[in-house]
């Protein structure tokens, strides 16, 4: 199962990411933020907007290559990948 | 007499406590966060805070204990498939406004949204619904456009305590719609308005009211700081009357305040238009009117008079009997007891404000 890498700046809102990293069932990054919706509620509106479009100062790697599909997230994973769900460089 | 008073900003919500002559601030939460606005439903007494996270979108909180704990709920969502006038996927940008339904609606919310989404709660605020009646008016398409925001916005709500099937929205920019039906259906109510941005200056849809207040005794007498000036209706936003007095200075603006009582009276914290946006002439002061906006007096006693850069956006200006309270987009908060007579600085430093509102506590 891929294993999947939640940036420290999303234990604030949700605590028990900081047991991770995750292996979740996905074949997908966009099943990936759906496995981890299931298992930490609310998590997936923190990442992707209404329509399923990853936020704009959100990033997902995998394998340490930057996600093509940020609107719908079909890029897909195999059993071994490595995924990491950043937070972008802005802020202030 | 309010005991609190809460500030939604760039960095935080604040809540200041009744001390003396004035407000001391007593609660921090949100730090990072940026609050558009903050409110307390008086028919409970619950605090609302509606965040906008920079990285994490827009979120809602709210405080059943005087903001000593919050709590995450659900904030309003967009339906799947359903898309801004632009053409791309509708989705939740940013959390406008808050609006308590009438105490006859004890669970009853409504929250003004960008992209221009009114979402209705009717339990409290577990679970939200696109108004699909101003959601799907005709003229949301082509003729609804951003103003202060990319998109679309709703700003304000105003009920009526005589009929809780009217409701009035003001959205930057298409204008004030008005329902008579509960939100099945909405109508325009524009007319007097003249927008110098449009081609068409007398539009009947492309406004821009910043904001829109009603006497709460009076709810036919109705108040906005548009782009455009500031207008007044007695008919309950069936007509405008434009009532600016630019050498007051009143004329733009953001925030514009109602007397809750006296019809007659309103408060505007007035600035330069478009794109210079500051205080008038370097000093800041607040214009009110008591004779339903034929004059309007500028209140300066305690407020800065040189080189002031301060505006005050359109929820940051809140009346409550005889206090008055604005903060600015420099993090100046100042407060009245007064009815704008004179003021006090409650603080030079805050993050830029966003929204100030009274509460109890």
């Amino acid at each position: 199962m891929p294993r999947v890498h939640v940036t420290r700046n999303l234990w604030r809102f949700f605590p028990a990411l900081a047991e991770g990293p995750f292996d979740l069932q996905a074949a997908s990054a966009k099943e990936m933020v759906a496995a981890l919706d299931a298992r930490f509620p609310g998590l997936a509106g923190y990442l992707v907007d209404d329509a399923g479009a990853l936020r704009q100062h959100v990033n997902l790697f995998i394998d340490d290559e930057a996600v093509l599909d940020r609107k719908t997230l079909g890029d897909t994973l195999s059993a071994g990948s490595t995924v990491h769900v950043m937070q972008a460089l802005s802020g202030g | 007499m309010a005991t609190l008073l809460l500030l939604g900003t760039r960095k935080a919500t604040l809540i200041l406590k009744r001390e003396g002559a004035g407000f001391l601030p007593v609660r921090t939460a949100h730090l990072g966060a940026g609050v558009p606005y903050a409110c307390q439903d008086p028919r409970s007494g619950t605090l609302w805070a509606c965040l906008d996270h920079g990285h994490w979108g827009a979120k809602l909180q709210r405080s059943k204990n005087g903001g000593e704990t919050w709590e995450e709920v659900a904030p309003p969502k967009y339906p799947e498939g359903e898309k801004r006038g632009d053409g791309e996927p509708a989705a939740l940008r940013y959390l406008w406004f808050l609006a308590p339904g009438l105490p006859s609606q004890p669970q009853r919310l409504y929250a003004g949204t960008d992209p221009g989404g009114l979402f209705v709660s009717d339990d409290g605020g577990e679970t939200w619904a696109l108004n699909r009646g101003l959601w799907d008016h005709p003229s949301r398409p082509k003729q609804w456009f951003g103003g202060g925001r990319d998109q679309p916005g709703i700003h304000s709500v105003i009920l009526d305590s005589r009929n809780p099937n009217r409701i009035l929205v003001g959205i930057s920019c298409a204008g004030v719609f008005e329902s008579t039906d509960g939100g099945t259906s909405w109508a325009p109510r524009n007319r007097g308005c003249r927008a110098d941005f449009l081609p068409d200056p007398a539009a009947e849809v492309g406004q821009d009211p910043h904001y829109v207040a009603a006497c709460a005794a009076q709810p036919d007498v109705l108040w906005q700081q548009n782009h455009c000036g500031i207008y007044r209706s007695a008919d309950g936003a069936q007509n405008w009357t434009k009532i600016s007095q630019p050498d007051a200075p009143a004329d733009f603006g953001f925030a514009i305040a109602a007397d809750a009582q006296d019809p007659n009276t309103a408060w505007v914290v007035p600035a330069i238009k478009d794109e210079t946006r500051v205080a008038v002439a370097g000093a800041l002061c607040v214009s009110r009117t008591t004779d339903g906006g034929k004059t309007w007096q500028a209140l300066r006693k305690g407020l800065p008079q040189a080189h002031a850069y301060d505006v005050t956006f359109r929820h940051a200006l809140d009346v409550r009997g005889d206090l008055v309270a604005f903060g600015t987009t420099t993090g100046n908060v100042y407060f009245s007891a007064d009815r704008g007579d004179s003021w006090a600085c409650l603080g030079n430093n805050f993050p830029p404000v966003y929204s100030v509102r009274f509460a109890e506590g």
